[in-house]
């Protein structure tokens, strides 16, 4: 009986040992962003498809969650929808980390209401007010008599806090209802006649029962739409964002190739299927240098320039 | 011969006794971790302002950062006492219930189907929070979400009730039978013996059961998680959102880079909250002990 | 002619039975609400096939897997760490300081919240140790959760062998060690088992404690090595219905996730308690 439990125990612990030598070596691991983890997991899904014998793990948890474990090295690629903070690339190069980045789709975001609510068009400023709690109550703003119901992410989010540093310039109202993720956010507004909240462009292509806002930053400058790709690439629409990938360091092996998939024309086809932009000319420059390639680019259009605005 | 095998017993002994002692280690571990991961954020947020303050806003960049536990802890005990006043009479009165009245085969059903419900995981009874009382509480209250306190103690009663009702059974069937038959004797009826000289007899058990209810409804994750809306704002009501105390922890812990104050502070809260649910349930183990004395 | 006393005898049993009733109405709202709606998901498809185009179709083969296999982790954690705190306490503590502490301390870790232990996993097991986030850390956090379940199952066990069998042991000059071995051990295994299977289905059924220490949104593989990361179905069935791009088009998966989930922790409790009753036979023929 003894002998019989010796015998297991040394084969599992030699087991274990070969699986651990093998196990690490060619999987590629990405995690971060909630808006971007939808087209990445799609990306990772048609890569493996024609790639086989590729690894790729798509895992969620928000860019901060991402950009976290990029800085303890328990990521190999982070998905960040929004740039990386000064404080996070100190402590990225404390760790012996240098973080580099590649834009993988435009963002156009979404500010969202309930498709019974008469508004369909907000300023800049208007949208911080409202965030902010400063403005509670739709007829503020020329609407019904209905409270103004906030809807948003989570501290680990960089939608989250793009929408801080970049629309409200100022704190959340603390009656913000945080939400795990973008799709909750629409189920929310969708339900919710004074709900507003804030989504990736991806999340609302196909969403009933919501108004997708018509933005200004200059109300005399015209309102403009999220859904027109025109605008969001010439920057017209005002609150557009580049979504990043973090890596460590100059990509290699597996996840250079992932990446330049990712760039490709399939692959930023799939960016665009799923609702985003596909990247401009000179993002396409950037990324060639992060990448360490030269040439000419497969960029779909290389007319329209984009001025990124970054979270830091 | 003899004291070859006298050392190995007592080596045996020794390496049970370590077995035994591992368990005092590991909270006592847990304990020490928590403290040394807290401690430095009390260097940067005073404690004073940490338990009392209601706002808690650790990535603020337009302001500085502040720690405030007080809207958390409110929401805590807000939800867990909510779910306390559903579950206690409900829980009281089924216990009695099976334990005095019941047919035999009542009994033989409602056990299983206790412990069933005991059995239950947290993040289906989250996931039914979203999906099936949301709802509910939106029609009932005509509000624009059903995702708020009284759906938390909606849920955490649910998963208190076990708890609490086979304890509270346990309480009142270990009341001598003599009392009963006295009080029979005397010209009482059956539910005048129940609600008179029972459950006052059992009522340490009964307080102790609630109590450890209580600890379980405190310290549940999931469930609240899901259901109460998640806003950090100091809560107006039940039909408010809040966040308590474990989901802040669980939302958070993924993102905050180590090494931060902010994640001090996570494990601040942790700490906290370690410490509630440790004095919580040495108040049920004392007031059980007093009783088993009084019983005995 | 009813006298108060009488009616009011008859509403209070009223107000009590509507208790009872209410209360195991619960279970059936709760049963029907997820077999109701998950049922229509699950077919063998379902519960043996990856996920797929972004997790709105396929199964839920690797949640099923990954829960399995941090559930043998925990096993092997919990249960020879229980049966040896048990052993000392039943067979070889005495009544004192030590024995009164030990046993405070379990009462205290069976209260301590699953998020705790979370955090307790986070430091010891992913940092400290650097084993990182895995299923063997998530097995060993699961383990510590479900100690106290084995101890006091495993002490029921004990307990329940009667004191004759050491007796007749001892008589015949065996040590303290071999009685336990030959004479109690035998007879409380199967008992301890009863008990350990219940915890264990609590710790597969647990969220928070595995939400830092492995468990992973997407994997496109089963994992191979205890030091990889993993899917859980508990974790997937917070993910389905909070963070998923589609969560109302996701949302059957959902459903049936939570149903496999239940019937999973179903099964498990169902196998100890015919174990038990197996058990109580045996012993009284």
């Amino acid at each position: 009986m003894r002998k019989i439990i010796c015998l297991i125990t040394m084969s599992a612990i030699l087991l274990l040992g070969a699986n651990i030598a093998m196990a690490k070596s060619d999987m590629v691991e990405i995690k971060g962003s909630d808006t971007l983890i939808n087209v990445v997991q799609k990306l990772a899904e048609t890569y493996m498809s024609g790639h086989p014998g590729s690894r790729i793990s798509v895992t969620g948890g928000g860019s901060g969650t991402g950009i976290a474990a990029l800085i303890n090295k328990r990521c190999d690629i982070a998905n960040s929808s929004r740039g990386i903070k000064s404080k996070e690339v100190e402590d990225a190069n404390t760790q012996g980390v240098n973080p580099k980045r590649v834009v993988v789709a435009i963002d156009g975001l979404s500010i969202i209401t309930n498709a019974k609510n008469p508004i369909d068009r907000l300023t800049v400023d208007e949208i911080g007010k409202i965030y902010r709690g400063d403005v509670k109550n739709w007829k503020d703003l020329g609407g019904s008599d209905t409270p103004i119901n906030l809807y948003g992410r989570q501290s680990n989010s960089g939608t989250y806090d793009f929408m801080k540093e970049v629309v409200m310039k100022g704190e959340y109202s603390p009656n913000m209802k945080s939400m795990n993720g973008n799709a909750q956010i629409v189920e929310a507004v969708k339900q919710d006649l004074g709900g507003i909240g804030y989504v990736g462009v991806g999340y609302v292509k196909d969403a009933a029962g919501i108004t997708v806002m018509q933005v200004a930053s200059d109300p005399t400058l015209g309102y403009f739409s999220p859904l027109n790709p025109m605008d969001v690439k010439s920057g017209k629409y005002p609150i557009t964002r580049p979504l990043n990938q973090y890596l460590n360091g100059d990509p290699k092996g597996a996840v250079k190739d992932f990446l330049v998939f990712e760039l490709s024309k399939e692959g930023q086809d799939i960016v665009e299927s799923e609702g985003f932009f596909a990247i401009p000319h000179e993002y396409h420059k950037y990324n060639n240098s992060t990448l360490g390639r030269t040439g000419e680019p497969e960029a779909k259009d290389t007319k329209y320039s984009v001025e990124g605005r970054d979270g830091a | 011969m003899a004291k070859h095998s006298n050392l190995k017993e007592k080596f045996i002994h020794g390496l049970f006794l370590f077995n035994g002692l591992l368990v005092v280690i590991v909270l006592a571990g847990i304990f020490v971790l928590l403290v040394s991961k807290s401690a430095p954020a009390f260097k940067e947020i005073p404690l004073w302002g940490f338990l009392f303050k209601s706002t808690w806003n650790p990535t603020a960049t337009f302001v500085s950062p502040t720690y405030g536990m007080g809207s958390m802890l409110v929401s805590t005990f807000m939800v867990s006492i909510g779910a306390l006043a559903i579950a206690v009479p409900l829980g009281i009165g089924t216990a009695a219930y099976l334990s005095d009245i019941a047919s035999p085969r009542v009994r033989e059903i409602a056990k299983p189907v206790i412990e069933i419900l005991a059995g239950i995981p947290s993040v289906v009874i989250g996931f039914l929070g979203i999906v099936l009382v949301g709802p509910v509480i939106s029609k009932i209250f005509r509000l624009s979400s059903g995702l708020n306190a009284l759906n938390g103690s909606i849920l955490l009663a649910v998963m208190a009730l076990p708890t609490i009702i086979s304890l509270t059974e346990d309480a009142l069937k270990s009341v001598p039978l003599s009392f009963k038959e006295a009080s029979l004797a005397l010209g009482a009826t059956h539910w005048q013996t129940i609600v008179k000289v029972k459950i006052p007899a059992a009522a340490s058990g009964i307080v102790a059961a609630c109590m450890l209810g209580m600890g379980r409804a405190i310290g549940e994750t999931m469930t609240v998680l899901m259901a109460t809306g998640c806003s950090i704002a100091m809560p107006k009501g039940f039909l408010s959102s809040v966040q308590t105390i474990t989901s802040t922890i669980a939302i958070e812990l993924g993102e905050v880079p180590y090494n931060t104050t902010h994640y001090y502070a996570l494990f601040a809260i942790g700490l906290v909250l370690f410490i509630i649910t440790f004095i919580v349930n040495m108040i049920s183990d004392i007031v059980l002990h007093k009783y088993q004395k009084v019983v005995k | 002619m009813i006298k108060k006393k009488q009616f009011t005898q008859i509403l209070g049993f009223s107000i009590l039975r509507a208790c009872t009733l209410l209360v195991m109405l619960t279970l059936v709202v709760i049963l029907y609400d997820i077999i109701s709606k998950g049922i229509g998901v699950i077919n063998w498809k379902f519960l043996t096939t990856m996920p797929t185009d972004g997790m709105t179709k396929g199964g839920i083969l690797p949640a099923i897997i990954g829960t399995f296999l941090v559930t043998v982790i925990t096993a092997l954690l919990a249960i020879p760490m229980g049966m040896g705190c048990a052993i000392y306490l039943n067979e070889y503590a005495k009544d004192g300081m030590i024995t009164r502490i030990i046993r405070m301390s379990i009462r205290n870790l069976s209260g301590v919240p699953s998020i705790v232990y979370g955090l307790f996993g986070v430091i010891l097991f992913v940092q400290l140790m650097n084993i990182g986030t895995c299923i063997l850390a998530a097995g060993l956090t699961l383990g510590l959760m479900t100690l106290p379940w084995t101890i006091t199952a495993s002490e029921e066990a004990l307990k329940n062998v009667p004191n004759s069998y050491r007796e007749g042991a001892l008589a015949l000059g065996a040590t303290k060690w071999q009685t336990i071995k030959t004479n109690v051990l035998p007879y409380a295994v199967p008992g301890m088992l009863t008990g350990t299977i219940l915890g264990l289905s609590r710790a597969a059924g647990e969220t928070a404690p595995i939400l830092f220490t492995g468990a992973a949104f997407y994997l496109p593989y089963i994992p191979k090595s205890l030091f990889d990361q993993f899917m859980a179905l508990p974790y997937h069935l917070y993910i389905m219905s909070t963070q998923h791009h589609s969560i109302t088009k996701v949302r059957p998966i959902a459903y049936g996730t939570a149903l496999v989930l239940i019937a999973l922790v179903f099964m498990m409790n169902l196998f100890a308690t015919i174990l038990r009753y197996k058990l109580r036979k045996v012993k009284t023929e």
